[in-house]
Parts: structure tokens; C-alpha cells; sequence
């Protein structure tokens, strides 16, 4: 495509989670290696629809910019996916973004995703260690292992894996496969070990992984490459055998 | 003991740093952040944290650590704390150890180490090429933990307006507005900490978050709090150049053996991979033998920017220089650099296992900031406190890589105890201040709100940003000329008109970003000129600040410190003697 060329994008918008979504349509001028970031940028200094319409700057989450920090999950072209490493060239036109729809709608492209922070405060998402005074190092971990940890720790709580999930909706309180991979990444840090049975017991609770019916979208839907399916299943068989045989090791 | 009350603005690391230090001695944290604080800028940070653990026989100290730091930030810093900082930096990284951050390791399960830019040491703790992602999260989690407990609330999605100052000028807590309902509210406290990170914003093309605006600072500047090195811009060698951001190719991609290069041929067209040895300009190696690619990033972007404009040698003719890894192992590469790589690959589109990248310096980090005391991150304003990128004491003129991890943590560890025993000491608590002193605050800082969502004109903030970012990028980064300087001041001067005449599109109180993204932009047109006007004064060249016009570091008259005081729009700035009672200052060359 050439400088001068136009590329056409369509924002499903709602001014309030009271109020009716609608549809609006922009013509946004074409640049080198745009992603779709810069063409909401684009639209916030020239709010005017396809057609003319004045209307207002679109609400979208992002921070980063470098797929880090996770704010700017939105569905694009039927995906689920970060906006900011959404590049324009590679996306079929018109461009069609929306708000994810397993979170409250909070105005536009932006949603309430305070769910996951809650539940890894219920799942005790932490280690849990005696103070921050300088009481010497921690635990030696062999670099295998902290290859395996690592790989689980780089979740950035998008929410990708809870969108694609068809148990994640509003009849169930699934806690989804990010927040059972936090459970597997904190069991296997030697500290975090001492308190496995707390975040078993948690997340055999409510919502809990037997809620999982293993179709595998979250691991396909993952910007980071974790292994969700692979955490499932490991936590699940740690939550049996905790349930089984837990009670003689307390 | 009272129970007190503290605010922290900000969920970076030195905030989360503070607020837990606050936890832990009992008191209660109100913690403000505009985004959830797990996606906060830290989470960019890649290449490492910097602690003289001397874990690989090389000798290293606590004292090398500082001296190198001082050395890198060209003798501008204040020395005992800096100090104190490398001497606890062993501690900090035992600490986030045990707070289970997924640190590499060596085959017999310790720490690995590795080099970074302005040292000789390994001296670099990583987790891959995310650690401040590990780092952030690991705080997070402790946060979370005592949130879960009842110590700490989080008022995520709230942003901080102003500081709440009782008649006799001492603070007692903030007006912050929601982002989602508009409501401005005041809040109480004995004692604020700011900890609102960088000011890339202001930029616009820089390596920071989109959050990084340097508003908070602005506001509080803006209220009587000093500024200081306002000048002290630190632009980053190697980054991938980019329209919405710069995204940064972490030092520690040459820490683990990554070589700069250009054809040494004027726009050779060339495959780079087709380019053979002898052809190529190593120029880092080249000017700098002893340090290599590993100089400090002020140097290296001088080079680029020399063989890039001068010397007329940018690939394709364009302003851009080979990062080259290509020759390094595959295996190694993915397990120690893994998260960098990544990002080029999916914002460039190609493996720079196979292809060497194209890179250009970005806007990276202030060193400048928020003025505090040379012992405990207390402002000049009492009540105040503040720590990390936004205040200025740790880097001088020049911040080492991996040294911004630390010095975060290590502010927010001072910085949350000192709120504290101020609270404690203060004669009359936040509980016996007149109601009176907030609301009126309140209702000022909502007036300007309904004042702005009303306002009829033809101005775009996005535009007025742009121009502000190009100015600022074109003028007040690497190199710097008085004549341009003025130039850029009466630019930024002519956007604080325009910025009167602003129309937005968005009437709603709900949800309207741009509103709340005007309120700031506003703030970024004061310290942008704050920057310009500095940088304007300082007529000689150290670290990061060049002018050629003043090439070479002038002790007698500019070992100082630039210390803004906000007067009514213009700015009063002093000159206050610098700190270097350890280490005498000495000329800086990377050269042998």
C-alpha cells in the first residue's frame, strides 16, 4: 500500500454501560509499521466519522505500547488480542474493534477487569515472606526450574485467555486459566510451597478449576506463549492429590 | 504510637516499595494509581537491577558500584545517598529474591550476574529481559497481599490533581479525580509520597508508557514544590524508532555481547548480512577500546549520533545503526534476552537472531525531578515526600543502566519510614484540619475541570501534543544550542496560548480520557518549558547535557545543582553546591 492511502476502521462504541453500543466507522491516512494504537491517536485529533459526523475521541485502555504491560487487550477482526501489537498491514479492512466481552463494559473499548486482580488476591497470589528488612538470600532454585517459573511469571493479566474461554461468562465465576497459572507459579517457588494447600484449597472453591472443560482456546489466545494448558492440568492434579492426601501432611 | 495516614501517588516500584514499608509499621496506605498498578511503567525495565554482589571473583564493591555511578552521572549527584543506595543494593536484591522474582541463575543455583553499560563488572541481576516486569510483579504481590489483610487500599483509576496545603502551607493530603466518573474528591492524609515515574510524555517518541506524563510532578512544582536538573534528560541509544512510541532495545543486549555497527560504506544497500567484517564500522569498539559497545548511554548516542549526522553513515542513508546479535548463540540469546528479542520481532516483523536490528536513540528517562533532601526523600514542602524517576537524586547528569530498578526501591524504602516519623512527629494530625481546607480545594480543582469540558475553541489537545513532543525531541535531547533552546521555549510559550483555546470533542464527565489527558497536558507545557529553560542556563556540556557550543564540563561555575522554584508562571532558578564530599570529582573519559 502506498503513502497517501486511507485504511477504514470500525469501533464499536457505547457511551456508558447504561447506554446502547453503536457502531461508527473512520477513514484513517495510512503511514509505514502503524498499529492500531496509533490510528485511535489518530482519531482522537480528528474526531469525525467516515462520513463526516463529528463525534467524540474513543476510551481505550493502553500503556505500554510493547505488549508488557497488558492494558490494551480489545477484539480485533474477531480476535481477542493486544492493540498495540496489532499492526495495521497485517489486518484485513475494514478494521473492526470492540471491547472484550467477558468484563463489564466500562465506556467504549475500555472494561472493568478488576476481577482477575480480585481473584488472585483470593487465590493468595503471593509468597509470602517475614518482613522486607534485609534478613540475607533466599532460596538457591536451580536454573532449570527458574527457566520453567519465569516462563509462568511473564503473564501480563490481559484477560485474553478469560475472553476466548467459553466457561468465562456471566453465569459462572471461573476463575480462568491466568489466574490457575499464578496457583501453579507460586506452588513451585520453594517458599511459596509452604503455603500450596491455601491456594489448592482456594482454587478448588467457587469457580474454581473444575469449572475448566478443557477446550484449549487460552493457550491459543496467550500473547506471551504460557503454557495455560499445561499449568491446568499440573494445578489440577496438585488440587486432587492435596484433596486426597492433604490432610496427613497438616 | 498514632495510627497516621499516608498516600502514595503512584504504583510503580518505589511506590509499591513505599507503601509496603508503610504496611509493615502499621500505619494506613491509600494508594492512587491511574492504571491498575500491575501496568505500571516498570514493567518496561529489561535488562536488570545493579548490585556489587561480587558473585563472580572479579572483585567488585559497594564502593566501585558508587563510584562508577558517580563517575557515570559526570559528579552532579549529591554523594551520600548515592552511597547509601549501592551499599544497600546486595540487600534489595536478597529481598526481591526471596519475594520469589524468577532472578537467572547459575548452575549451582545462585544469582547470575551480568554486565551492563558504564562498568567492568558483572554487576547486573536479570530475569531474562523482563526484570522489571518480575521485579514490579513481585512488589505487586506483597501489595495485594496486604491489601487483602485491610492495610492497604487501593484507589486504582484515580489520578492525582493537586496537594491539599492548610494555611500554613503544609500538606494534608490530595484532590485526585476518577478517571471513569470525573468526580473530583479530596483526601485526607499526614503525609503524601509521589512517586509518579517518568515525564517521556512530554516527548511524545519516547521509550515510556503512555502514563508516564510528568503531570503529577508538574502540579506539585506548580504549588511550591522544587524541581531540580530539570535539564538532565537522558536519551537511550537503541531503540526501534516508532510513531505511537520508541520501544527499547535493552543495554543488556550488548551486556550479553551485541556489537553497533554501520556499513562503512556511505548508503550501502546491501543485505547487513552480506556485509563482510571488514566492511563494517564497529564505531563503538572503535572510539572507546576499553568500554566497547558498553559505554554509557550519553556517550553512546553521541557516537550514533555523530556517525549517523556527521559522518553521513546511517543505514540507507537513514538515521538509524545496526544492533547486531546475530553472531551470538541462539539458546543463549532466547534464555537470557528472550523478552527484548521479542519485541523486535513483533513490532519489526523480523528474528534478530538472523537479522540484525535497526535502531535509533529515544527519549528514556529523566534524571532530573521533583527536588528532596539529601537525607530521606523529603521535598522542600512538609508533608511531602517522593521517590523514584520523578525526584532527582540518585543519577546527576548521567544514569548508568540498571541502576533505575534500584534506585526506585531503595527511595521507596526510605521514602515510606521518613512519611511515616514525620506523620508521627506532626503536633496536630490530618484529623484536626478544618474540612474547610479540603473542600476548597476540591471546588478549585473541579471548577477547572467544568471550566475546560465547557470551553469553546478550535484547538486539538492531540495536535498541541505533538507540537510540544517535536519541539521538546528536536531541540532539548543529545545536542543542545542556546539559540534553538530560546526558539523552542517561545514555541512551547505560543502552546500555552493555544492550549486557552482548546475545544473538546467529548463534553461526557464519564470516561472522557481527553479531558483528563488535557488537564495533564497542561501540566506537561510547564515543565517542558521548566526543561527548555534550564538546559538554556547550563552553558557547559555533562552527560546527558551537550552543547557544542560549551563542549567541555565547567566544575568552577556549574558543579551545581539547578533548583527551580515555581513564581507565578516564570521560574526561579538556583544554583545550589553539590554534595561530593567522597569521591573528588574527576575528568570523565571512557576512552582507556
Amino acid at each position: 500500500m502506498a503513502e497517501g492511502k486511507t485504511i477504514v476502521v470500525k469501533i464499536k462504541r457505547q457511551a456508558s454501560p447504561t447506554e446502547p453500543a453503536r457502531w461508527e466507522e473512520f477513514s484513517v491516512r495510512w503511514r509505514p509499521n502503524m498499529n492500531v494504537i496509533a490510528c485511535l491517536i489518530d482519531i482522537a485529533e480528528n474526531p469525525v466519522t467516515r462520513y463526516g459526523k463529528p463525534t467524540t475521541p474513543v476510551s481505550y485502555e493502553a500503556n505500554c505500547l510493547e505488549e508488557v504491560c497488558g492494558a490494551c487487550a480489545v477484539v480485533i477482526n474477531g480476535r481477542s488480542r493486544q492493540a498495540c501489537s496489532a499492526l495495521v498491514d497485517h489486518l484485513d479492512q475494514p478494521i473492526r474493534i470492540e471491547p472484550m466481552s467477558s468484563f463489564p463494559i466500562v465506556r467504549d473499548l475500555v472494561v472493568d477487569r478488576s476481577k482477575m486482580f480480585e481473584d488472585a488476591k483470593r487465590l493468595r497470589c503471593w509468597v509470602p515472606i517475614d518482613g522486607t528488612y534485609d534478613i540475607g538470600p533466599g532460596p538457591r532454585i536451580a536454573p532449570e526450574r527458574q527457566q520453567v517459573a519465569y516462563a509462568l511469571s511473564r503473564c501480563i493479566f490481559c484477560g485474553n485467555c478469560l475472553e476466548v474461554c467459553p466457561k468465562v461468562n456471566e453465569h459462572s465465576d471461573f476463575v480462568g486459566a491466568a489466574l490457575i497459572n499464578q496457583v501453579r507459579l507460586f506452588n513451585m517457588h520453594p517458599t511459596g510451597a509452604m503455603h500450596a494447600h491455601e491456594r489448592l484449597q482456594a482454587v478448588r472453591g467457587i469457580g474454581g478449576i473444575q469449572e475448566c472443560d478443557n477446550a484449549q482456546n487460552c493457550v491459543k489466545a496467550c500473547p506471551k506463549g504460557i503454557p495455560l494448558t499445561e499449568s491446568n492440568n499440573d494445578v489440577n492434579r496438585q488440587a486432587l492429590l492435596d484433596a486426597i492426601f492433604g490432610w496427613m501432611f497438616r | 504510637m498514632n495510627p497516621t495516614r499516608v498516600i502514595l501517588i503512584g504504583g510503580g516500584l518505589a511506590g509499591l516499595m513505599a507503601a509496603i514499608r508503610v504496611a509493615e509499621l502499621g500505619h494506613a496506605v491509600d494508594l492512587f494509581s491511574v492504571v491498575p498498578v500491575r501496568r505500571s511503567h516498570s514493567v518496561c525495565a529489561q535488562g536488570g537491577i545493579n548490585a556489587a554482589k561480587n558473585l563472580k571473583g572479579e572483585g567488585d564493591s559497594t564502593w566501585q558500584h558508587f563510584d562508577d555511578t558517580v563517575y557515570g552521572g559526570d559528579f552532579l549527584q549529591n554523594q551520600p545517598l548515592v552511597k547509601g543506595m549501592c551499599e544497600a543494593a546486595p540487600g534489595i536484591i536478597d529481598l526481591l529474591d526471596r519475594m520469589g522474582v524468577t532472578f537467572n541463575r547459575t548452575p549451582e543455583g545462585l544469582l547470575d550476574f551480568r554486565r551492563f553499560g558504564g562498568t567492568l563488572y558483572h554487576r547486573t541481576a536479570f530475569a531474562g529481559a523482563t526484570t522489571g516486569q518480575q521485579l514490579l510483579y513481585a512488589l505487586d504481590e506483597q501489595v495485594r497481599r496486604f491489601e487483602a489483610e485491610g492495610k492497604i487500599r487501593k484507589l486504582e483509576g484515580w489520578m492525582f490533581v493537586s496537594a491539599v496545603l492548610d494555611d500554613a502551607g503544609v500538606c494534608r493530603g490530595v484532590t485526585a479525580v476518577s478517571l471513569r466518573s470525573g468526580e473530583v474528591r479530596a483526601f485526607p492524609a499526614d503525609a503524601i509520597i509521589v512517586a509518579t515515574g517518568g515525564i517521556g510524555s512530554i516527548f511524545r517518541q519516547s521509550t515510556n508508557s503512555v502514563a508516564c506524563t510528568g503531570s503529577a510532578q508538574s502540579a506539585l512544582f506548580q504549588q511550591g514544590v522544587n524541581y531540580a536538573n530539570a535539564e538532565m534528560i537522558q536519551v537511550h541509544p537503541t531503540a526501534i524508532p516508532g510513531e505511537d512510541k520508541c520501544r527499547l532495545i535493552s543495554e543488556s543486549v550488548r551486556g550479553e555481547g551485541g556489537r553497533v555497527w554501520v556499513p562503512k560504506t556511505p548508503g550501502d544497500t546491501r543485505d547487513p548480512r552480506a556485509i563482510p567484517d571488514a566492511e563494517r564500522f564497529y564505531f563503538l569498539e572503535e572510539w572507546y577500546p576499553k568500554y566497547g559497545n558498553l559505554v554509557p548511554r550519553d556517550v553512546a548516542t553521541r557516537a550514533i549520533h555523530k556517525v549517523v549526522f556527521e559522518e553521513g553513515l546511517g543505514i540507507d542513508g537513514k538515521a538509524m545503526v545496526y544492533l547486531d546479535v546475530t553472531h551470538l548463540p541462539r539458546e543463549m540469546l532466547t534464555r537470557k534476552l528472550g523478552g527484548v528479542l521479542e519485541i523486535y520481532e513483533k513490532f519489526v516483523g523480523l528474528d534478530p537472531r538472523d537479522h540484525p536490528m535497526k535502531v535509533f536513540p529515544a527519549q528514556h528517562y529523566t534524571m532530573g525531578g521533583v527536588w528532596v533532601d539529601n537525607e530521606n526523600q523529603a521535598t522542600n514542602v512538609p508533608g511531602i515526600y517522593a521517590a523514584g524517576e520523578c525526584e532527582y537524586q540518585y543519577h546527576g547528569a548521567n544514569r548508568l543502566g540498571a541502576n533505575s530498578l534500584l534506585s526506585c526501591i531503595y527511595g521507596g524504602m526510605l521514602a515510606g519510614p521518613a512519611a511515616v516519623r514525620y506523620a508521627q512527629n506532626l503536633a496536630k494530625g490530618s484529623d484536626t484540619v478544618s474540612s474547610d481546607v479540603y473542600e476548597r480545594e476540591r471546588k478549585r480543582q473541579e471548577d477547572i475541570y467544568e471550566k475546560l469540558r465547557g470551553q469553546e475553541g478550535s484547538e486539538n489537545p492531540i495536535t498541541i501534543w505533538k507540537e510540544m513532543g517535536e519541539t521538546m525531541t528536536q531541540h532539548v535531547t543529545v545536542i543542545r544550542y542556546n539559540k534553538d533552546l530560546e526558539a523552542a521555549d517561545a514555541k512551547l510559550a505560543e502552546l500555552q496560548e493555544r492550549y486557552k483555546r482548546i475545544n473538546l470533542a467529548d463534553r461526557a464527565r464519564w470516561g472522557n480520557q481527553s479531558l483528563h489527558f488535557t488537564r495533564e497536558l497542561g501540566n506537561m507545557l510547564v515543565l517542558a518549558r521548566l526543561i527548555t529553560q534550564c538546559a538554556a542556563l547550563r552553558n557547559e556540556s555533562r552527560g546527558a547535557h551537550y552543547k557544542p557550543d560549551f563542549p567541555e564540563r565547567d566544575d568552577e561555575n556549574w558543579l551545581r545543582t539547578t533548583r527551580a522554584e515555581y513564581d507565578n508562571g516564570s521560574f526561579k532558578i538556583h544554583l545550589d553546591p553539590v554534595d561530593t564530599s567522597l569521591i573528588t570529582p574527576r575528568k570523565r573519559s571512557y576512552k582507556s
